[in-house]
């Protein structure tokens, strides 16, 4: 059985001028130790779609359908409990703005500490030091001194690592990256995307990857889904989709890559959603 | 890594704070002007209610360093006594808004939806309530007591910190790093109390300086409608309120004690920003 099973899921915001449906009918699996890159402009659902597998989307107002297998439970269905010990341990998040993702007024040290001390009720002292290797694996150069910083004493690729360290410590089986490098400039993005890419494999653990941003996934993830309007359109290995893309979408969206165009040439772009 | 440093948002709050001129001439003021309160009585010679008509209205001298009033007490014994009163109202005010404020403002800000709403309009209906007229039930109902003016001040004090407390939480719920704790795992006490309420205290320290001069004004005017403080007992409120009425011929009635709330809440805003910096990461290196 897959580690994650997303079966017909569907995700509606009621409005006033009626409903928006966020996410329609999606359909996502994966295995154990698998990475799987969601893309999509935004706007797509794609955020909306893993969120609510956190919980992260309130309902109400929200509504969700559909069923969220996590080895053999129901993310959707199970009571908060259960959906806090597993958020955490099992599944982690990374979040798109690393300047706000971190606690003002905590040390840097004890953030990363924290859910170590939650879910496995490890000593202060023993969690600072597990902490500060973790902030070593993730590359923080004089993790040990660094340690008692505030977060606004880093920039902003150290605090993605900050975070990144924080939802690896307790070695997830999950880890949902959304957007992990919009917020970053060029260079640090490419540093923090072979970071998460290297701790991956290094602890077995699957990955969801949101990205708008095709070439990023397509140096990460094996699989790719493509979404558009809150539907997959497209999904399977990366390779293939990304030289045979079988919906026109898809192809679009392949061809707005600058990459693929002559230097001085028009950029293709995408017209507007018809449906 | 130099564990034997402290870790903690207070002990680092606390080293910053040393630093802070202002703020600690604040601090040693403010503990000065206490321990006067609470020592002084017992030291200088007279009782605050020894009456000594020969001596009414002595200008301040070296018997008495404040001067006597119209029945010949002791200035300077009534202005200490009434300090006690004064910085008891302000620490049961603070007390009660910081507790019961920050913990219902907190709570009613993190739940929201209905919760919320259900919350707020009762902090309306007690807003709405003449405080006057419930301090005069109070006494009519129950006996006429120091408690009960505590109750009073205490019973409304709170409402406004609710309030702010709610109106910041809300507006940190929706923060990405509150989100981080949400998915992390963490219980919702844990969120509101380690990671919410600590980044609302700088706005928190500012109120409660804003809310202890104005119990000590509000505790006067209680005094002055005969609910309040009774003679012979005294507190700076109604000293000043009767030295103002003798200003003109014994100005030195309400110079000392207007002087001894004056320079009280000069130390406790200076301390409160001392405070509001020190509590903040973000200002001066740690």
């Amino acid at each position: 059985m897959s580690l994650l099973e997303i079966q017909d899921v569907n995700v509606t915001f009621p409005l006033r001028e009626g409903n928006l449906r966020a996410v329609r009918e999606v359909n996502l699996s994966l295995e154990s130790g698998e990475s799987l890159g969601i893309v999509g402009e935004s706007g797509s659902g794609k955020s909306v779609c893993v969120s609510t597998l956190l919980g992260l989307v309130p309902r109400p107002p929200a509504v969700v359908s559909g069923k969220a297998w996590f080895d053999g439970v129901d993310l959707y269905a199970c009571p908060p409990k259960v959906l806090r010990s597993i958020r955490g341990k099992r599944i982690s998040m990374i979040f798109q703005d690393p300047m706000t993702s971190l606690n003002p007024h905590q040390r840097v040290v004890d953030q990363i500490a924290e859910p170590l001390r939650v879910h496995e009720g490890m000593s202060k002292k023993r969690a600072r030091i597990k902490a500060v290797e973790a902030m070593e694996s993730v590359g923080i150069p004089d993790a040990a001194e660094r340690a008692r910083s505030w977060p606004h004493e880093f920039s902003g690729g150290m605090r993605q690592r900050v975070m990144i360290a924080m939802a690896m410590i307790s070695k997830p089986e999950l880890l949902i990256a959304d957007e992990p490098t919009t917020a970053l400039d060029v260079t640090v993005q490419r540093q923090i995307l072979r970071l998460i890419s290297d701790l991956q494999k290094e602890i077995g653990m699957a990955l969801i990857l949101i990205s708008h941003d095709l070439a990023v996934v397509a140096d990460v993830c094996e699989r790719v889904a493509v979404m558009r309007n809150g539907e997959v359109v497209e999904q399977g290995q990366t390779s293939e989709v990304l030289q045979n893309p079988r919906h026109p979408y898809t192809q679009g969206l392949l061809s707005c890559n600058p990459a693929l165009h002559e230097p001085g040439s028009r950029l293709t772009t995408l017209e507007e959603p018809t449906s | 890594m130099n564990t034997s440093a402290s870790y903690s948002l207070a002990g680092d709050a606390w080293r910053r704070l040393l630093r802070n001129r202002a703020a600690l001439s604040g601090l040693v003021l403010l503990v000065l002007m206490m321990l006067a309160c609470v020592a002084g009585p017992w030291l200088t010679p007279y009782s605050h209610e020894e009456m000594n008509l020969l001596n009414s209205h002595q200008s301040p001298s070296g018997a008495h360093w404040f001067g006597t009033d119209e029945l010949g007490r002791d200035l300077l014994t009534r202005t200490l006594i009434g300090g006690r009163i004064s910085f008891a109202v302000a620490l049961a005010a603070t007390g009660v808004s910081l507790v019961i404020g920050v913990s219902y403002g907190g709570l009613s800000g993190f739940v929201g939806g209905r919760v919320d709403a259900l919350m707020m309009r009762i902090v309306d209906v007690l807003y709405a309530l003449p405080f006057t007229l419930l301090v005069i039930l109070l006494v009519t109902l129950f006996e006429r007591s120091m408690i009960l003016l505590f109750v009073a001040i205490g019973a409304v004090e709170w409402l406004t910190m609710a309030r702010i407390v709610r109106g910041q939480v809300m507006g940190l719920r929706n923060q990405e790093f509150i989100e981080a704790c949400e998915v992390l795992g963490y219980s919702n006490a844990r969120i509101l109390f380690r990671h919410l309420l600590p980044n609302v205290l700088g706005t928190v320290i500012i109120y409660v300086t804003l809310t202890i001069p104005s119990v000590m004004l509000l505790e006067a005017f209680l005094s002055f409608l005969g609910l309040g403080v009774q003679p012979p007992m005294s507190s700076w409120g109604s000293l000043i309120k009767d030295g103002v009425g003798a200003m003109e011929d014994f100005p030195w009635l309400m110079i000392f004690p207007g002087a001894a709330l004056f320079v009280t809440l000069l130390a406790l805003n200076f301390l409160g920003d001392g405070l509001r910096d020190a509590l903040d990461p973000r200002r001066g290196g740690g």
